[in-house]
């Protein structure tokens, strides 16, 4: 057996090597002492519904019944297939995200998501109409980030508007989310006016579609929103998000009233994510509204944000129209989960790999749930995820079988 | 039986009318109404009606219940003895339904022209394979035995190597019969899953399979009409337990793996289908045919292509990558979708003791929500700091959503203090509450005399918290 430090050299002279695909992004590993982030886990603490705990199943012993003897079968016996399909009520609506100068904003083109007529990439029923959108995270502020994902963007932490540009020109990033979290009265509390300079610098220095995350105090964000959606009139911006907390009314007057995009914010509970929709029709159109039902992280509840969505997904096509919008994932919450920062011992791996593939496995389960726009912050973590929507949606591509049929024999 | 009902679908009305409705009550409940209900929730076993196993008048109720009531995805053990691992035994597509039971089961390859001291160590490895999560701990299942060499004499000394080396399950991999053959001779009681059944080897297959009592696997790469009609094939011809392949792929027709999955399993769930209703194997290890400069990138596709199997119905994987970053994100992910969605997952309350406190020692508190609670108690020990950790039962819920659900109130704070004579163990009264519960901190005070200290909000803070405001 190699020793513990050998391997260890041995991987990092692998990374090292890496060609410019998507482990070059993973590959500076010069820095891996160990360093705490201050992620928020208790942001990521859930609410459960406790209801009564039912007894797991036994397996029903069988009856012993006398089969008669047939004559066993020298060819195949040919039988038809006929895909299970079924048909649902319900659709889900089509969101448009950012605005082109014929529509009245300024970007360079705008983002559709949602229209789903099936359960998400039940590909034998119905394609996917629109691939979900994937928008990187940029802060106002210098915030403590992993790691893994600081190594990325360590010059540009502490200047939103060159975060954007190289999310965009460095890492393709198809829209960007400008979190205002200096606006927190905790914080910095930065002014609405001084937050909304910063959302039209960002929207000047890049042309994606933009979300607008505020710092998640009622108030507050309440007041950001209104600076914000002025100064971005007609961008069709994202405002994450409208919570039940808020003053409903208000908050979705200025979006509409600006031609912005709602993203309706609850925790993990259906009902509150419908009476959240329920309230935003009396002011808002359903084609601006998207909603958000929380991401927890990999390991810390994960189920039930998987659950919550699925469900979400089920019913809507069932008929639900108060959940017939797309569904968003704070993916980002993924880095909350200790195993995708923390240093651990040499059996589990550099963290620089960790880190990112825990937030691809969160991504591609909520994928898989029917999440139509994702918040994410690894660059690998993206690339991924962007090449698998590719594969699901307008790049899919047949398996041809002799692709796989010597896996058995292959010398790996 | 082609269109029998969904397992959702069945109602106790349909059960009940098929038992002895004599309300006996050898089940242990009132009456066969309340049985029949159980039985419907998959929540008692259908051999507790004892009269209907044992008295010959029921022999027919009994078979047509089992026709209703047994899972649409037939249950397969593979392996024997204790580490032996049941597969499939699926009830629903989705967890909200019902729990999903039989976790997927990872399996490690080997191959029979690896270097012996090799193929050992990387057999100890995977049953050795071991993380505790939520004071649980997650394991691998299972060891593929590849046959690279297609030589039967090297095949069965790679068996023999590998069942004298671990208790795992096998699966033997080889399209040719011979070799498969020379292995089951080898280990002739293993009860491995044979891998695989092809339209052009299956009746050999077939045979070593019955003549062995093993399940085995069917082959048919993106062919769900050749893999039905080789299990009707396969079933006629007296195998009872197969496992179904449909083929995984990567980066061409990864469409199709999720798309031949999910028709499976909801042929199997939804209508019914006899044919197709057997587990399903996925083999995430044909991410290693695809070439790349470094074998991280292969690990890594691997990786998230697994996870998504394991979410989308695979009751079995096939890996390559042993590595701890790969299978760790994987054993945490499966955990996650196999627990029951309708339970919190909490932990005992009472009051929990860390190192050797005194009684001028520290006391927190917490809630009985696992995923809260194994949180704060690994930061404790990892600190080394000697207190005591009050653990409140909020039913399971973390602390702001059972302070926002009034699950955690000082009222039951002051109840637990007194009922876990917390006074007894140490001389000060001061109780340290988590950061989010910071709003209960005056009335605590009030209803229990102890004095509140509002702790950090993230528990990794404990041990800079004690350092600077204990003493």
């Amino acid at each position: 057996m190699k020793k513990v430090g050998e391997k260890e050299e041995e991987e990092k002279k692998a990374f090292l090597k890496f060609s410019p695909e998507l482990f070059e992004i993973l590959s500076k590993l010069q820095e891996v002492e160990l360093e705490d982030v201050d992620l928020d886990v208790g942001d990521l603490e859930i609410w459960l519904q406790p209801s009564t705990v039912a007894a797991p199943p036994k397996v029903v012993a069988p009856p012993t019944v006398a089969v008669p003897k047939k004559v066993k079968p020298s060819t195949i016996i040919e039988v038809d297939f006929v895909p299970p399909i079924e048909t649902y009520p319900g659709r889900i609506v089509e969101v448009q995200l950012g605005a082109t100068k014929s529509a009245g904003g300024t970007r360079g083109k705008s983002v559709i998501i949602g229209g789903e007529r099936s359960p998400a990439y039940y590909l034998f029923e119905n394609p996917t109409h629109h691939p979900p959108a994937i928008t990187l995270d940029v802060f106002d502020m210098k915030i403590p980030l992993a790691k893994a994902v600081k190594m990325h963007v360590e010059e540009v932490v502490e200047d939103p508007v060159a975060w954007a540009k190289l999310a965009v020109d460095k890492f393709g990033a198809e829209m960007i989310t400008l979190h205002l979290v200096s606006t927190d009265p905790l914080l910095k509390d930065t002014t609405p006016t001084e937050a909304a300079k910063t959302v039209e610098n960002v929207l000047q220095a890049v042309d994606v579609p933009l979300v607008v995350g505020g710092c998640g105090d009622p108030q507050k964000d309440f007041k950001v929103f209104q600076k914000v959606a002025g100064v971005a009139a007609g961008e069709r911006v994202l405002l994450s998000s409208i919570t039940l907390d808020m003053d409903i009314e208000k908050s979705a007057k200025i979006a509409q009233k600006h031609g912005h995009v709602a993203l309706a914010f609850t925790s993990m509970d259906l009902n509150h994510a419908r009476e959240l929709n329920r309230k935003l029709y009396e002011f808002l159109p359903q084609e601006q509204i998207i909603m958000d039902t929380t991401t927890a992280a990999l390991g810390y509840g994960l189920d039930y944000a998987f659950t919550v969505m699925e469900r979400a997904r089920l019913s809507a096509l069932m008929g639900d129209q108060e959940l017939q919008h797309p569904l968003s994932s704070g993916t980002t919450n993924a880095w909350g989960a200790r195993e995708a920062w923390m240093k651990m011992a040499p059996e589990w791996g550099p963290r620089e790999l960790r880190g990112p593939i825990w937030e691809t496995v969160t991504a591609l389960t909520l994928l898989l749930a029917g999440v139509d726009i994702f918040m994410m912050m690894h660059p690998a973590a993206v690339k991924t995820a962007k090449e698998v929507i590719s594969k699901l949606t307008t790049g899919a591509v047949r398996g041809k079988p002799e692709q796989i049929t010597d896996w058995v024999t292959m010398k790996i | 039986m082609s269109e029998k009902v969904g397992i959702k679908e069945l109602s106790p009305i349909d059960v009940y009318m098929q038992l002895p409705r004599t309300n006996c009550k050898k089940c242990g409940l009132d009456n066969c109404m309340a049985f029949a209900t159980k039985l419907v929730n998959r929540e008692i076993a259908l051999e507790l009606c004892k009269p209907l196993v044992e008295e010959k008048q029921y022999a027919k109720a009994y078979e047509k219940l089992w026709g209703m009531l047994k899972p649409p995805v037939k249950e397969v053990t593979v392996g024997s003895g204790e580490k032996a691992v049941k597969i499939g035994g699926k009830l629903v597509m989705y967890r909200h339904e019902l729990m999903l039971h039989n976790p997927t089961a990872i399996a490690i390859d080997v191959t029979d022209e690896m270097p012996e001291e090799e193929l050992v160590l990387r057999v100890k490895k995977t049953e050795g394979f071991s993380y505790v999560y939520i004071g649980r701990e997650l394991s691998l299942n299972m060891v593929a035995l590849r046959s690279t060499s297609n030589d039967p004499e090297k095949f069965k000394t790679a068996v023999k190597k590998v069942v004298e080396n671990t208790q795992l399950p096998l699966i033997l991999c080889s399209f040719h019969p011979e070799v498969l053959e020379a292995g089951l001779m080898t280990a002739p009681k293993a009860h491995p899953l044979l891998y695989a059944a092809t339209k052009d080897n299956w009746r050999d297959m077939a045979e070593l399979a019955i003549m062995y009592d093993c399940p085995l696997v069917v082959f048919a790469p993106n062919d769900i009409k050749l893999l039905r009609s080789m299990t009707k094939t396969l079933i006629e011809y007296g195998v009872k337990d197969l496992v179904l392949d449909a083929g995984t792929f990567l980066s061409e027709g990864l469409s199709d793996t999720l798309a031949n999955l999910t028709m499976l399993r909801r042929s199997a769930c939804r209508k019914g289908d006899d044919l197709l209703g057997f587990p399903l194997i996925g083999t995430p290890i044909t991410a290693w045919l695809e070439h790349s400069d470094v074998p991280e990138i292969n690990m890594w596709n691997e990786a998230y292509l697994a996870s998504m199997l394991i979410t989308r119905y695979a009751d079995i994987l096939i890996m390559h990558s042993a590595e701890g970053w790969v299978l760790l994100p994987l054993t945490i992910l499966r955990q996650n979708i196999y627990t029951d969605p309708r339970k919190p997952v909490a932990v005992e309350a009472g009051v929990k003791t860390f190192g050797n406190p005194s009684e001028n020692s520290p006391v927190l508190m917490t809630t009985n929500f696992a995923l809260t609670f194994y949180t704060v108690a690994s930061d404790i020990e990892s600190a080394g700091v000697d207190c005591f950790l009050v653990v409140v039962d909020t039913e399971g819920l973390a602390v702001d959503s059972s302070v926002a659900g009034r699950k955690l109130t000082a009222d039951k704070v002051a109840e637990t203090l007194k009922e876990m004579k917390v006074e007894e163990k140490v001389k000060h009264r001061k109780l340290i509450i988590p950061g989010k519960a910071a709003r209960l901190s005056g009335e605590i005070q009030e209803l229990s005399g102890w004095e509140v200290l509002v702790g950090p909000r993230d528990s990794s803070e404990i041990p800079k918290f004690l350092q600077e405001k204990w003493q």
